[in-house]
């Protein structure tokens, strides 16, 4: 192979003393900040994650959000209301003066108003971003905790406790879900836990969520473990008398930190769909509180009047997963690049 | 001058005749008007012929008339199923008499009112050409009242009335009808009913579709609904398997000239099950659908479409269904134990909200008492809590709550059906009503499949979640005030399970008052009491009335003989034919 036409002169001779002074042009970095390196050149992933880093604080500031630029999200502005076609009026104080194709969008209302019950839409939407945010994140970090438990487990002992563990995966992978979770719904009891009312029904759909899919969690670091099990430093710590405890979680998961956070990342928008689809069906927190999908739900029976009220919760459903999605791709690429495709 | 004067008259004559031009295929092209079909019957024809296409979102709740409690069902299971007596097939007042259909003439009672006795018409016969006999009449009321197997889905009137104490029903031994003495048979074409006690409604219950004729070695129990037995018009082409739909075809057998109100003009008839109410909607406009089986009306966004639209309005009725939707105030649960505070609630609660959830005027009417407009005894004049404008009375509220010792409000839990969009909008209005006076209502949801059996219609459940309010939705089994009072207002008949009385009124003068009107024979009596027990029941504060539903129902220009008939609470689907015979 002939040498590059541009090379430099020094690099043609090794320079035994540079080496030996100890050059320190090279640091020996860190997987992290690999990443972190690989991840800020990846700029769809950055927008991602800056959507989603606003969408945090859209939800956590929510009041005040609400108070300056909305109205209280469970506030009837029926006066802007057609009382016949339950649609927004183009002008209130004209009854006849038909539906406002717009949904009511102005500088009052944002995003427009809700049919029949004149809601503000804006503060729906950002009260609404909470809930989703909330019951992904749980439920998530729900599955996070059981899977990586029981899939270090499975992955570093082996044998009968992993085919236990293993054969466990399959029957929750194969569970009706959604069956089960309307089923709940119908029966859970005012209070209980200590809970009640809406924090109650927040607790059983995480519960729901992030109990059912450890396995997805679960299979990824099972795997990994297998893999990690048989490096050195394992050996290593063994033969100095390691049980099987500090091995597993001072040596192994240390190393499995990085492929959970990406497959964290990667699930919390399949469970925001998930509570979308919970809530679409009427299984979820009560009413008036508003949550995305169960404003989807309600906008179907009203896509003639307020077509406005069918777009802005599906497309909020939208680019929020789309936002997860990119920003875990990008951290999956950034951590691991030959993982992808 | 007076040349251009008549010129204008002219044009303006012309264009006012013109204006049907019938664009678009809809726009009253056979000169009918919005609402007409509220009091005539629109588009008279004989003509035979085509087929008639029904549709409806879910899958019927039964085919088989023993076991059902859905008012569509009542209405169309008529198309196979003749009962002793029906309601006559007219819009109006006129359509609230009953007419007799399998029987001769109408029945006649003995002098203390204890002994009905039904005689059948002659030569009737079935879809195979055997006859219809009294005896299976008798078999059809016992496989639907009677005995643990007793079909699960319709009323028990017949259970309640008859002095029958000991019968198990036909499923036990050899003899289905042994020992079932109540109704007796003396030969194959009479029929006599005895009661444990004088009941003046009784001929309505006669014309319930549990007195349709059922061949005993036909029977298959909750099965039979698979291929129902024709004594009408029509019979089941296959065997009808829940979500397939359904197809009749003519039944030979079928005698018009004993039948008083059966047009039997289309050839076939079909039933599409599962079909999205949006897109029923849509086909119904397009001309690809003749009607929706269920009888409620078109939903929220085809009406929010037509009801502005000038030429699309001739092809809409407007009716009273006749349903009421009002809240339960319980008169058990804290603090709605103390009439003050119930009438609290009463003042807080503005219905224009509720009237919203429905639509405003088109959807319903504001109601400030118990029975609907169309029952005898109605008085839309009695307002107690100065209801009628629609607004909230938070100041009288506040004075109540004062009253009843929650001068700053209370919590209280309301129950709703979940997946009913126009119950839970008006709920979020009472929320809000409630709110403005210090009345915290947290709203809970059940689904509607089993709110009246098991939550709201369970007295323990309604105590065990406090419950002091929940939203409830009631129509008449038949047009008395007996008929819409009785269950949801008797305190005898407040039951464990399905119970209707969920506001728990047990006041004896009402009871009372219930055990005296059956045996009073005098219509307007009659209608005095019910008038009395409405008053009282509002002075108990026991239901928030909300609105007198009216439905927004879409008549195609094909249909024929097309009415809203006050009994079945939507059209009268025996008389409909269709001008499109090819």
């Amino acid at each position: 192979m002939t040498a590059p036409l541009d090379a430099p002169e020094s690099a043609q001779h090794a320079e035994p003393e540079a080496i030996a002074r100890g050059r320190r042009d090279t640091e020996s970095r860190s997987l992290t900040q690999i990443a972190w390196r690989r991840l800020r050149q990846d700029r769809v992933a950055l927008g991602g994650g800056a959507f989603v880093a606003l969408l945090i604080l859209v939800a956590v500031f929510a009041p005040l959000l609400t108070a300056w630029f909305g109205h209280p999200p469970n506030q009837f502005h029926q006066d802007l209301i057609d009382p016949a076609t339950q649609g927004v009026l183009k002008d209130p104080d004209d009854p006849w003066s038909g539906i406002d194709p717009t949904g009511g969008m102005s500088a009052e209302h944002l995003l427009g108003l809700e049919p029949v019950n004149g809601r503000d839409l804006f503060s729906r939407i950002v009260y609404g971003a909470r809930i989703s945010l909330l019951v992904a994140f749980l439920s998530t970090l729900l599955c996070v905790v059981i899977g990586t438990v029981l899939g270090i487990v499975a992955g570093y002992l082996g044998g009968w406790v992993d085919t236990v563990i293993s054969r466990a995966m399959d029957i929750f992978l194969a569970f009706p879900l959604l069956l089960f979770a309307i089923a709940l719904a119908g029966v859970i009891p005012d209070d209980a836990f200590g809970l009640s009312d809406n924090a109650l029904r927040i607790a059983v759909l995480v519960f729901i969520i992030g109990f059912f899919s450890w396995p997805y969690i679960g299979r990824i670091v099972r795997g990994q473990t297998l893999s990690l099990r048989e490096r050195e430093f394992v050996e290593a710590a063994r033969s100095m008398g390691a049980g099987t405890g500090y091995i597993l979680f001072r040596e192994i998961l240390p190393n499995l930190v990085a492929p959970i956070l990406v497959y964290a990342t990667l699930l919390i928008p399949t469970n925001i769909l998930f509570e979308a689809a919970l809530s679409f069906l009427g299984v979820g927190v009560n009413p008036p509180t508003p949550t995305w999908g169960g404003m989807l739900s309600e906008s179907l029976a009203y896509y003639t009047v307020a077509p406005h009220f069918v777009i802005i919760p599906g497309l909020a459903i939208f680019v929020t997963v789309l936002a997860f999605n990119l920003f875990g791709d990008g951290l999956r690429d950034a951590f691991d690049p030959r993982s992808s495709d | 001058m007076g040349f251009a004067a008549f010129g204008a008259a002219a044009a303006l004559m012309l264009t006012a005749c013109g204006g049907d031009g019938g664009e678009g295929g809809g726009g009253g092209g056979n000169g009918a008007s919005f609402d007409q079909g509220s009091t005539e019957i629109v588009n008279p024809s004989d003509a035979t012929g085509g087929t008639l296409r029904y549709a409806i979102s879910s899958n019927m709740e039964s085919t088989d008339p023993g076991n059902t409690y859905y008012g569509y069902v009542w209405n169309f299971s008529r198309y196979y199923a003749r009962t002793l007596l029906t309601y006559a097939a007219a819009p109006g007042q006129a359509g609230t008499e009953l007419v007799p259909d399998l029987a001769a003439e109408m029945p006649e009672v003995n002098d203390d009112g204890t002994e009905w006795t039904v005689k059948l018409q002659e030569g009737l016969k079935y879809e195979d050409g055997s006859e219809i006999v009294a005896e299976d009449v008798k078999y059809a009321i016992a496989r639907s009242n009677f005995g643990d197997q007793a079909l699960p889905n319709g009323p028990k009137y017949f259970q309640q009335l008859l002095d029958e104490d000991d019968y198990d029903g036909p499923y036990g031994g050899d003899d289905p009808l042994e020992g079932f003495d109540a109704i007796e048979t003396p030969d194959d074409h009479t029929l006599v009913f005895h009661l444990k006690e004088p009941f003046a409604d009784f001929l309505y219950v006669l014309a319930q579709p549990q007195t349709a004729p059922v061949p005993a070695d036909a029977d298959k129990g909750e099965q039979y609904q698979s291929r129902v037995v024709s004594s009408g018009p029509y019979k089941f082409e296959d065997d009808y398997t829940p979500g397939n739909g359904l197809v009749l075809v003519r039944n030979e057998e079928w005698d018009p000239d004993t039948d008083p109100i059966r047009t039997a003009l289309p050839d076939r008839i079909t039933v599409e099950e599962g079909v999205d109410q949006n897109e029923i909607d849509q086909r119904l406009v397009n001309g690809e659908l003749d009607v929706d089986l269920a009888g409620t009306g078109l939903g929220p966004a085809m009406k929010g479409q037509l009801v502005g639209d000038e030429d699309a309005r001739n092809n809409l009725d407007n009716p009273t269904t006749g349903a009421h939707f009002y809240v339960n105030i319980n008169t058990k649960v804290e603090p709605l134990d103390n009439l003050a505070c119930r009438q609290a609630v009463q003042y807080a609660v503005g219905r224009e909200g509720i009237q919203r959830a429905y639509g405003g005027d088109l959807g319903g009417q504001i109601a400030t008492q118990v029975l609907p407009p169309d029952i005898p005894g109605a008085d839309p004049e009695l307002d107690l809590y100065e209801a009628a404008s629609g607004k909230p009375n938070a100041d009288k509220a506040k004075e109540k709550l004062e009253e009843c010792g929650h001068p700053d409000g209370f919590d209280v839990n309301i129950g709703v059906r979940s997946d009913r969009p126009a119950e839970v909008d008006a709920v979020e209005a009472i929320q809000q009503s409630l709110a403005e006076v210090g009345i915290n209502a947290q709203v809970k949801g059940y689904p509607s499949d089993t709110y009246t059996n098991t939550q709201a219609g369970s007295p323990d459940f309604v105590a065990e979640n406090k419950l002091g309010l929940t939203y409830y939705g009631w129509m008449a089994d038949w047009p008395s005030g007996y008929g819409y009072m009785s269950s949801i207002l008797d305190g005898d008949a407040i039951k464990e399970a399905g119970n209707s009385n969920i506001s728990e009124l047990d006041d004896p003068e009402i009871n009372k008052l219930f055990d005296e009107v059956i045996s009073v024979e005098d219509p307007e009596e009659q209608a005095r009491i019910y008038a009395e027990i409405d008053r009282l029941v509002m002075e108990n504060a026991a239901i928030l009335p909300g609105v007198f539903q009216k439905s927004v129902i879409y008549r195609p220009d094909n249909l024929t003989n097309v009415f809203f008939n006050p009994s079945w609470h939507m059209y009268d689907y025996m008389t409909l034919g269709t001008t499109e015979t090819e």
